[in-house]
């Protein structure tokens, strides 16, 4: 496999209406050269279209897409050096996998292949299978054939679309890391559109949360879930804890909120909202972030944390992990997971717990918003 | 009674042989006196056992060019039929136009009407238009009510398509024109292949079209229809039973040619 | 690296240069449908307008026909020929009954018993399409010949006493009845019963079988609930494949019956070949036409089934 330069895709006010609906709002968006970027979000929230319009599969109604500065808008599917690994693969049932991964070098006037498809091949470690039809082989096998067909071709930049869903959780999980040391290997630009929050955060440099045709956050990984700006994307990424405060105090390091008669304290520069006081905020927690401890051990809780009382409702064992949902007074249902390092017996429900926290972990939204946004999106599994 | 249990459990498998029974009944009778050696002109009461007729089987007037005339009208009007109905089919599985309701309608139409009227009514067209009854008469009516199977069975092959499919092809730098040419065409080829059967097997034995729309031409279905006024030659069961021996052997042949690709 | 934004709206939704390649496109499918329309317009729907003028004319083949809008051919075709119109309708209804009664339980075998056998069985039901149906139909002559094994079984059964009783068969005959006609039909559309049902079997999970089962309903209550309800599409297209050429057919009665079995079929032929009388025949079938469109469209309206094609 020769090193092939990825190039940078550059969408400007790129858009998409079919009549009266919008798939996509305008939107701006650059794609770093050699990245790996994925475009996150549920179903019919315009991540494909995005793809597709990135592909020439689909017209864009208004904007341009750029690849490495020139524009490719006008051009067909195939005058672009873009290629895509489409959901459940789309391998040609007439054709053997040897001429499936040939295809597109067959299209191209290339006459001798016959070297480039079987080192290809091996790449993928699918050699033996050369000869097989597409149904002869298993889910795995399929998507790996869809991934070299297209990757043979050294695109500037590889789209995949939904590349894993069909697989199962365990293959899945392989073929992530499989594609994670392909793209390292191979340094194309690639864009990954998934609605798998998990697979988004293991394989990509950056996501794009999409939400209704439009992009609601983007970032690396590890920023989006941390600092979420929306409660969309504290919901769709992981689960928050989202809990209705009324800011007492504005102004200085720390925003002072109450919520249910309990002080917390919010970091300023964490808060997404403007925070005037009088006012209320939605302050957020991440329930790993939440330590429990039984309401009689409250006096070792160190000062400085945030803290709510609470009764246990529900606890789930998960092996490495415990978690809780605590009924509380002020601020309803929260999610605790606590690791199972040292497990306090006492911790069943109906026991009088204390949630606390490091005010530090607290993020702050707009308490406008849905508070229910993409909560139960985010279940959802193809 | 464990004959009667016997019999309740395989009833509906008894039921459906005697049904085949009945529909193989006169190929078997077709086949057996196919060897007779009738008295009169009738081939109809069993007499005694002849190969005669299977050593001569052109022995008879006009029987073995009627026979060319019919594969002739069915090779041709199978191709005309499978090109026009594979791009109307085409039409239909891949485009949005206005005139979809009315374009259905007239292929569904010639399927749901009595055989005679569509072939009085073209009939009477050809006659006022002093157009000679022949050989182009009996080919526009077979290409006209072949169309409508050819578009239904290709029609649903393109539709159960997956477009990725075709996209996947521009995705890797196949013009339209190869798209159509290297993944399209061989994708629905199954269909065509149906259609084109079909339409081989409709064209070849249709009768009553025929009947009004040929003039003095005879066809082979004419031809055994003549014959029953004026008396059956043997010959006509040695051709119906080997027309039956070939399409099975086709068939066969073909079930051990993939079964054998399928298991290499 | 930018964050998204919004960008000001497009002016026009189609992309520069995208109305003359759309217009193109537009017009891909007419081009497509052109040539087989055109070829179903000119030679089967023109002629049949052509036919309802040639209804309503009068005149003879010396002096040529005009038309003088007189409808009284279609007085005069119903009033003369009533008798095989009702005897078409009822032949091709109790042919498409016995279709059905006899094509289910082997399209039944083929779906779900037949196993390895199942592409035997299917070359065994659409092979005989090799061999002309009319001499296939001619068979019938020898299998139903008087004094042949099949009338001296029934004989001695006293089948025919019952049968001549009811009216379908004479005497110690079953050639030239209604009988050896409603048979010959039977056989002839067969397997137009027998494909559609097998289609719309065959789609039928076999796991529905055993989740009917698990839900308590014994094998017949299986059927009745799940089995044929679900197989209605294949039911509805069967019998009409089976009952509108059975109503428009005149081989069988011409070759098995006798001129008391005359169908409607026969006297159109006869009127258009021999009689050379174009108007009533064009009136027969005009009605004829008209007759079967209606029932067909009444069907499928209770059927609930309107996309069959």
């Amino acid at each position: 496999m020769t090193q092939t330069s990825g190039g940078d895709v550059r969408l400007s006010g790129i858009s998409k209406t079919y009549g009266s609906f919008t798939a996509v709002h305008p939107l701006d968006l650059t794609v770093p050269a050699g990245s790996f970027f994925a475009l996150l979000g549920a179903s019919g929230c315009g991540k494909t279209t995005t793809l597709r319009m990135i592909a020439g599969l689909e017209d864009p109604s208004a904007g341009t897409v750029e690849l490495d500065g020139r524009d490719i808008t006008a051009l067909p599917p195939y005058k672009r050096p873009v290629n895509t690994v489409f959901q459940n693969y789309a391998l040609f049932p007439h054709l053997d996998i040897f001429e499936n991964i040939a295809f597109g070098l067959r299209r191209r006037g290339i006459k001798t292949v016959k070297k480039q498809v079987e080192e290809m091949l091996d790449l993928v470690e699918l050699g033996p299978m050369a000869r097989r039809k597409p149904t002869q082989l298993s889910g795995g096998q399929q998507q790996r054939v869809a991934v070299a067909r297209a990757l043979i071709n050294h695109p500037q930049v590889l789209l995949l679309d939904e590349p894993l869903g069909a697989l199962d959780l365990k293959l899945r999980r392989q073929m992530q890391l499989e594609l994670k040391r392909i793209q390292t290997e191979v340094g194309i630009t690639f864009v990954h559109v998934t609605h798998d929050q998990e697979e988004a955060m293991t394989m990509a440099d950056t996501v794009a949360v999409m939400n209704g045709g439009r992009v609601e956050q983007l970032g690396a990984p590890a920023d989006l879930y941390e600092n979420p700006g929306t409660t969309f994307v504290a919901n769709f990424l992981g689960t928050s804890n989202l809990i209705e405060a009324e800011v007492v105090t504005a102004g200085g390091d720390d925003l002072l909120l109450t919520a249910g008669g309990s002080k917390l304290r919010l970091p300023a520069g964490r808060c997404r909202a403007t925070a005037r006081t009088g006012g209320t905020v939605l302050a957020g927690v991440r329930p790993e972030k939440i330590s429990l401890a039984h309401a009689g051990d409250a006096g070792t809780i160190a000062d400085g944390r945030n803290r709510l009382t609470g009764r246990i409702a529900h606890a789930g064992f998960l092996g490495v992990s415990t978690q809780y949902v605590v009924e509380t007074p002020g601020a309803g249902r929260l999610a605790v997971y606590e690791q199972n390092v040292e497990r306090d017996a006492r911790l069943a429900p109906g026991a009088e717990v204390v949630l606390h926290w490091n005010p530090a972990h607290t993020f702050g939204l707009d308490a406008s918003q849905d508070i229910g946004a993409g909560a139960d999106t985010g279940e959802e599994t193809a | 009674m464990a004959v009667l249990r016997w019999l309740r459990r395989h009833l509906v498998v008894l039921a459906g042989l005697g049904t085949l029974g009945y529909l193989i009944l006169p190929n078997l009778v077709v086949l057996v006196f196919s060897f007779n050696k009738p008295n009169g002109r009738f081939n109809y009461a069993w007499q005694r056992f002849s190969a005669d007729a299977w050593a001569d089987p052109c022995g008879v007037a006009d029987l073995c060019g009627s026979l060319g005339l019919s594969l002739r009208i069915a090779l041709w009007a199978t191709a005309g039929a499978t090109v026009l109905g594979t791009m109307i089919a085409f039409a239909l599985a891949r485009y949005r136009f206005r005139a979809r309701p009315a374009v259905n309608t007239l292929i569904f139409l010639p399927m749901a009407m009595p055989e005679v009227v569509m072939a009085a009514s073209l009939a009477t067209l050809f006659l006022n238009m002093g157009i000679r009854f022949g050989f182009w008469t009996i080919l526009i009516a077979h290409i006209m009510f072949c169309l409508s199977f050819v578009v239904t069975a290709v029609k649903a092959r393109v539709m159960s398509m997956d477009p990725r499919l075709e996209q996947a092809a521009q995705d890797l730098y196949a013009s339209p024109a190869q798209t159509f040419l290297r993944v399209t065409l061989p994708i629905a080829a199954p269909g065509i292949a149906a259609g084109a059967l079909l339409s081989f097997a409709l064209s070849f034995d249709d009768f009553i079209i025929t009947n009004f729309n040929a003039g003095s031409t005879v066809t082979f279905p004419m031809f055994v229809w003549g014959s029953a006024q004026r008396g059956t030659p043997v010959q006509i069961n040695v051709i119906g039973t080997a027309m039956f021996l070939i399409a099975v052997l086709c068939v066969l042949g073909g079930q051990l040619l993939s079964g054998r690709r399928k298991r290499s | 690296m930018t964050t998204a934004t919004e960008a000001p709206p497009p002016a026009s939704a189609d992309a520069p240069g995208g109305r003359a390649r759309g217009t193109r496109k537009r017009l891909v499918p007419y081009w497509l449908l052109l040539p087989g329309i055109l070829w179903l317009v000119v030679f089967f729907a023109a002629p049949l307008v052509y036919q309802a003028s040639t209804s309503v004319q009068t005149g003879s083949l010396e002096e040529g026909f005009k038309v003088t809008w007189h409808f009284a051919a279609y007085w005069d075709a119903l009033g003369a020929y009533w008798p095989q119109f009702l005897r078409s309708v009822g032949y091709a209804a109790t042919a498409t009954v016995l279709c059905l009664v006899l094509g289910y339980p082997l399209a039944y075998l083929i779906a779900f018993k037949a196993g390895r056998w199942r592409n035997v069985v299917m070359i065994l039901v659409i092979a005989p399409f090799f061999t002309s149906f009319l001499i296939r139909t001619l068979a019938w002559k020898t299998i139903l010949a008087d004094g042949g094994p099949v009338v001296g079984v029934l004989n001695s059964l006293h089948v025919l006493d019952v049968t001549s009783w009811l009216g379908l068969t004479e005497g110690q005959r079953v050639l030239a009845t209604p009988l050896a006609v409603v048979c010959g039909l039977t056989y002839n559309f067969l397997p137009f019963m027998v494909l559609p049902l097998y289609t719309s079997l065959e789609r039928i999970d076999p796991r529905l079988h055993e989740a009917a089962g698990d839900l308590y309903a014994r094998p017949v209550t299986t059927f009745r609930r799940v089995t044929f309800p679900l197989s209605m599409p294949g039911v509805v297209a069967g019998t009409l494949l089976t009952f509108i050429p059975a109503a428009g057919d005149y081989i069988n009665a011409e070759l098995l019956g006798s001129t008391d079995q005359k169908m409607i079929g026969n006297v159109i032929q006869s009127q258009f070949l021999r009689v050379l009388d174009y108007p009533t025949a064009a009136a027969l079938s005009f009605i004829l036409m008209a007759a079967i469109l209606a029932m067909v469209t009444l069907y499928i309206r209770k059927s609930g089934t309107e996309d069959l094609v």
